[in-house]
């Protein structure tokens, strides 16, 4: 069963229709869930109890990098090419304050879209639900949720029943 | 800022049609003559860029009007210019993000762009200025034979890691809030052409819920760190001038002066191209006369803090009690160059008056000549704090005057060049507004008037 499907991908008018048909398909016991819209939907990630993303903790380890590299870097130039300008210190940490600074936010900030990106599988040429004759509307005005095959309580028939009871304008079944 | 009692965008418009109709602008290009046009103009000013880079890398710095007491002149004051133009679109975009103003979500994507090409014409300047620009890579640290490394504690070097750094995030953040909107554009398109440049651009965003919730969260952060980065980098242009022994450069006002003129500036090219692009697109429905009524207001408050710069340089002035000081703000105020410092005073805070009235805000034509007025004013500003303080320094015998050459002003129009035609180029080939804030901004006004 499970090879013969990707999963079923159900459309909704509205994203409150969504979150609705959402809630009735976790009550329902279904759990391999994926949604797509056109915008991000408050709620949504509750609704499918999704886990909390990490970026940000990657994007903290990314700042504290950027700092030890700017600071270390710093510090080594001046240990290895001493320059005495009139007796100034050489290890001058306000001086260094400003590229510490700068490289903190550099790499936290291409940390976390790095990790966004590799977290989300991303660049990616094709996924199934492309094959969706209506899924171009997902970037304009329709809302899908998919209950993909390798689900427990996925059956194709019985599923594309349950998810026409909670509201779909079409459900359609994609392929692998 | 905060405030959502009104709504912005007018509700009796439907998604799909807003979808449809900024997807559309890319894909089947309207105003095609007048974008053509000024292609023609734009590339015309960019080849006068490159003639006078030419010349330039040919001839040296001698050709333009810089000499000894007056060394940075046309180079620093048009690259503190432009990075100051470049500013408003980071805070506009990120710090309106984080304050919750929904407003921005029609202005974000094109201050933005704006932010990117106007960083690039300020980053080429100090490297025009070098004199000897092939050793560029200088300013990196690489292990060289001569075992000589960067001076990290010069500001020169502090320049280049601030401004790339603002470049490669604004970069980052620019493409990150443009995946969503390249996928929309990817689903519309119908030419095999437009589907493989937007499908590989796209990265094949499907609006996964997983993704956007980390895409939340990415974006949303990196908007946290372009805040204080703005700042940072503005701040550091202002210790350029700090760290050197010239007076009137030296007061305690000068790094939120320089971040305030900075977004004072920018904010007023904003608005210039917010009414260029909704005259050209006929975008009255998403750009309306409430979002220039709301950068009215914050072009009188940014203009009006600078304002208060002005005011404090001249009180720090007189409270030190320094001689060349007072010399400096006697010479700014009826020295050679008053022009610029009354040039400044009249073109950035005179017109700007007629902003408090709600009627001027919300007409396009009038807010299009005040930030027009905004714009020269800033940029004598930016030419008085530079040459008023250096042409007459602490020795008499080493005062001399600064009038700028053919070359230097070709450079400077160049540069408009070379803002405009990638400018121009982003307009045609990607969605200058953000097509699924917009749909959550319209999502969320329809939802209210529904429950309301």
């Amino acid at each position: 069963m499970a090879a013969e499907a990707y999963g079923l991908l159900a459309e909704f008018g509205s994203p409150e229709a969504l979150l609705k048909a959402a809630r009735e398909a976790r009550g329902a016991g279904y759990r391999r869930l994926d949604a797509f819209t056109p915008f991000p939907v408050e709620g949504l990630s509750l609704a499918l109890r999704l886990a909390r993303p990490g970026v940000s903790w990657i994007g903290l380890i990314g700042g504290f990098a950027g700092a030890a590299v700017a600071l270390l870097m710093q510090v080594y130039v001046n240990y290895d090419y001493p320059l005495d300008v009139g007796g100034r210190p050489v290890y001058a940490i306000s001086a260094f304050a400003v590229v510490t600074f700068e490289l903190t936010i550099l790499f936290s900030a291409l940390s976390m879209i790095a990790a966004m990106l590799w977290q989300n599988g991303l660049p990616r040429l094709n996924h199934p639900v492309f094959a969706g004759r209506r899924f171009h509307l997902a970037s304009k005005d329709r809302y899908f949720l998919c209950v993909q095959s390798d689900d427990q309580a996925f059956d194709p028939q019985q599923t594309a029943a349950f998810l026409r009871r909670s509201g779909a304008l079409s459900v359609e079944l994609i392929p692998p | 800022m905060t405030d959502r009692s009104a709504d912005v965008l007018p509700v009796n418009q439907s998604l799909g049609g807003v979808t449809e109709q900024l997807a559309g602008i890319p894909l089947h290009f309207p105003a095609r003559r007048r974008w053509l046009a000024t292609m023609v103009f734009a590339c015309a000013l960019l080849l006068l860029l490159m003639v006078s880079i030419a010349a330039l890398f040919t001839r040296g710095v001698g050709i333009w009007g810089i000499n000894i007491p007056v060394n940075w002149a046309f180079a620093i004051h048009n690259y503190v210019w432009w990075l100051g133009i470049g500013h408003a679109g980071t805070l506009i975009s990120a710090f309106l993000l984080l304050t919750g103003s929904e407003w921005r979500n029609s202005l974000n994507r094109f201050a933005e762009t704006m932010t990117l090409f106007a960083v690039i014409c300020a980053g080429i300047y100090p490297v025009l200025h070098l004199g000897r620009p092939w050793y560029l890579y200088w300013m990196f640290p690489y292990p060289a034979t001569m075992g000589v490394w960067p001076q990290f504690r010069s500001p020169l070097e502090w320049d280049i890691w601030a401004v790339l750094t603002y470049l490669t995030v604004s970069l980052a953040f620019w493409y990150t809030g443009l995946i969503p909107d390249l996928a929309a554009a990817r689903d519309r398109a119908r030419s095999r052409g437009w589907q493989i440049f937007f499908g590989i651009t796209a990265l094949g965003w499907r609006g996964s819920a997983a993704h956007w919730s980390r895409w939340s969260q990415a974006y949303r952060l990196t908007a946290g760190l372009a805040v204080p980065l703005v700042v940072s980098v503005h701040s550091e242009v202002s210790l350029l001038f700090a760290a050197g022994q010239i007076p009137g450069w030296h007061s305690t006002i000068f790094p939120p002066y320089f971040v305030l003129g900075a977004a004072f500036s920018g904010f007023a090219v904003v608005s210039i191209i917010a009414i260029a692009l909704r005259f050209w697109f006929g975008l009255e429905n998403l750009v309306t006369d409430e979002h220039l009524d709301l950068l009215g207001k914050v072009l009188l408050a940014t203009g009006l803090m600078t304002a208060y710069g002005y005011v404090f340089e001249v009180f720090d002035a007189l409270y030190s009690g320094g001689p060349h000081e007072i010399q400096t703000l006697i010479d700014r105020i009826a020295g050679a160059y008053a022009w610029t410092y009354w040039g400044a005073l009249v073109f950035n805070f005179i017109p700007l008056q007629a902003l408090w009235w709600r009627r001027v805000r919300r007409c396009g034509s009038a807010l299009l000549l005040i930030s027009a007025s905004v714009v020269v004013g800033m940029w004598l500003e930016r030419y008085m704090i530079l040459v008023t303080s250096l042409y007459r320094d602490f020795l008499v015998s080493s005062w001399g005057e600064f009038t700028p050459t053919f070359w230097d002003w070709s450079t400077y129009f160049g540069t408009i060049g070379l803002f405009l035609v990638p400018f121009l180029l982003a307009i045609r080939f990607i969605p200058m507004i953000s097509i699924f804030e917009t749909k959550e901004l319209l999502h969320e006004e329809q939802e209210e008037r529904h429950g309301g």
